[in-house]
């Protein structure tokens, strides 16, 4: 243990911050064209030269509800309209860059992802930056009749970076139920108490039964107390009721894999000191690659994120509360899918292991 | 219940290559008190979690209550109450709340359970700490309540694993007082002990075990009697060579 804590806590802390794989993250931006006319080519030439940067993934889309519909899912970081007098601009711009009377004005929307606070904050820059290099080549101007707007689905609002960490805080609270119930079934045994259960009437079933469900109702508790201070400090997710009902749910059926690393936990921890220790090698991926904590994770690490359930518990919470996908969206029904899928069968695992090793 | 409450037949139970109890075979009569005495490590622990269902002997036949143990584990439970060696309390709760919880787990109800809860409180000298938290007990006060924690269903076969280690003199004397009136209410008790005063003292019959095997079953009287000596630690001497306080 105390070998394999340290080893433990600095790949995951690197692996979330040190930026394990590829050095530069690359963000996929929707992008939906009006502009039929397409004036020598201008508008083309504009989406390759945003695809030329190698930090921007191009995706076109035919309407710009399916759009924003992936936007709205987390699956693009972005969706940019450009607008149907684009490429008329353009020309208009580069046929008399002295002469603003001249110019047909035109702008481009762009739609952020609500639920990312690096995508919020690299992107407009970005194409900002492309857009003013594109428009003007040499010419020495400081405004072009293009020009790039920020917009969101529903109001324009300026989310603090406390805002965009709030559905992760979720799962970190919830993460530490690990280290809870390890200490408690290693002290149970270590003192006894099982044992004395052992020779009531109560069976095994019964046993575990109560013990997740009281576990269960610890972590609504913390999910409801998180929302509440939350709240207060600013976070208000403009979400109907069965937003906030599935959110919940998602909490609760997350607690069932924190339970079931306890109890894995616990199998192996001697003592309950023990169990405290051991329960980091479960409670730091999970924290550095799933929760806010590692918010800048770059695509390899990502890969690795998907193995820990409370990646699919932060994507879904993020989606539901900042991005307000529907509740039957694919994204959110996936998530949902394997947060339910890993967390039963981990709870499965431990139950089994621990039940084996204790003969309960 | 007509047939013995509890018996053994030529039980063994081994440990990989330990063998913790070797051919044990014993009967113990309803309302009797019978008294498993040894040193440490001779196998007392493990025989009282054969009869209450935790271990499965490897061969032998162990009746508890007319069940067969190694089939009908669940019914036993029903009928017995147990106490083990360590204090198992849970100490952020109460007396009161650790006694209710224990008698919830056999589904008494509320007024049954409230009078055995007050009853045994009483009986056990523990009624005006019964509210406080039992992490502020002494030593002496949580294997009381240990003690009564088994009992609070009234079982008729009750399994005490040295229920007076670590006691003061004065909650050792209120615990046998206790066990003396249990007797009385005609239940049967299997207590393991390595204190020789205790089994002489409240025992009907004793059992003397070392290394597993037993090596004299009889009451306190007629062991001394039959050895020619002045009391059980002679007759464990007389059997081992060794004495049982040298092995604690």
């Amino acid at each position: 243990m105390i070998f394999l804590f340290p080893l433990v806590f600095v790949l995951a802390f690197g692996a979330s911050f040190g930026g394990l794989g590829d050095s530069q993250p690359v963000y996929v931006i929707g992008v939906f064209n009006m502009d039929q006319l397409n004036l020598a080519n201008s508008t083309q030439a504009f989406i390759d030269a945003l695809s030329a940067t190698k930090i921007l993934s191009i995706q076109v889309y035919s309407d710009n509800q399916t759009a924003q519909s992936d936007l709205s899912q987390g699956k693009i970081q972005a969706v940019m309209v450009i607008p149907s007098t684009f490429s008329q601009s353009l020309t208009s711009y580069r046929a008399s860059p002295e002469d603003p009377s001249r110019w047909v004005n035109a702008t481009i929307r762009l739609y952020l992802d609500k639920g990312s606070i690096v995508a919020t904050q690299a992107i407009p820059p970005i194409i900002q930056q492309v857009l003013t290099a594109f428009t003007s080549q040499n010419h020495q101007q400081t405004s072009t009749p293009i020009i790039l707007k920020i917009a969101s689905l529903i109001e324009t609002k300026h989310a603090s970076a406390f805002e965009f960490m709030a559905p992760g805080m979720f799962t970190f609270a919830s993460i530490f139920l690990i280290m809870m119930v390890a200490q408690s079934f290693t002290q149970d045994r270590e003192n006894g108490m099982i044992k004395r259960i052992r020779t009531t009437p109560i069976t095994s079933t019964e046993f575990m039964t109560s013990q997740v469900l009281s576990y269960m109702l610890i972590a609504l508790i913390q999910a409801i107390l998180i929302f509440f201070a939350a709240y207060l400090m600013g976070f208000k997710p403009n979400v109907n009721f069965a937003a906030y009902a599935l959110a919940f749910i998602i909490v609760l059926i997350f607690s069932l894999s924190n339970v079931g690393f306890g109890l894995i936990t616990a199998t192996v921890a001697k003592t309950s000191g023990a169990a405290t220790g051991l329960s980091f090698l479960f409670i730091l991926p999970q924290l550095f690659l799933g929760t806010f904590v590692g918010v800048s994770l770059s695509s390899t690490v990502q890969v690795a994120g998907k193995f820990v359930p409370s990646y699919y518990v932060t994507d879904a919470l993020t989606s539901l509360l900042l991005r307000e996908a529907a509740i039957t969206s694919p994204a959110i029904l996936l998530d949902l899918a394997a947060i339910s899928t890993s967390c039963i069968a981990i709870l499965a695992v431990g139950i089994i292991l621990y039940a084996k090793c204790y003969k309960f | 219940m007509g047939l013995s409450p509890i018996l053994m037949e030529n039980v063994v139970k081994k440990f990989e290559d330990v063998i913790a109890v070797n051919g044990v075979s014993l009967k113990v009569a309803e309302g009797e008190l019978f008294g498993l005495l040894g040193p440490n490590g001779a196998g007392k622990t493990t025989i009282v979690n054969i009869l209450c269902g935790l271990l499965k002997p490897t061969s032998g036949h162990v009746i508890v209550g007319g069940f067969d143990v190694q089939k009908e584990s669940a019914r036993i439970k029903e009928l017995i109450g147990v106490c083990p060696q360590e204090t198992a309390v849970y100490p952020y709760l109460t007396g009161v709340e650790n006694l209710e919880l224990f008698g919830n787990l056999y589904a008494l109800d509320r007024s049954t359970l409230r009078q055995r809860r007050d009853m045994l409180l009483e009986k056990m000298g523990l009624n005006q700490d019964a509210k406080r938290k039992v992490e502020k007990y002494s030593g002496g006060m949580k294997r009381r309540l240990s003690l009564i924690m088994a009992l609070i269903h009234d079982p008729q076969i009750i399994f005490l694993d040295e229920p007076t280690v670590g006691m003061d003199p004065q909650s050792r004397r209120a615990v046998w007082d206790f066990m003396t009136e249990l007797k009385r209410e005609n239940k049967t008790i299997f207590l393991t002990t390595h204190y020789m005063e205790e089994a002489e003292a409240l025992c009907n019959r004793v059992g003397i075990i070392d290394h597993g095997k037993l090596i004299a079953l009889d009451s306190p009287r007629e062991l001394i009697s039959k050895n020619k000596v002045r009391n059980l630690e002679e007759v464990f001497i007389k059997f081992t060579g060794r004495s049982i306080r040298g092995e604690i």
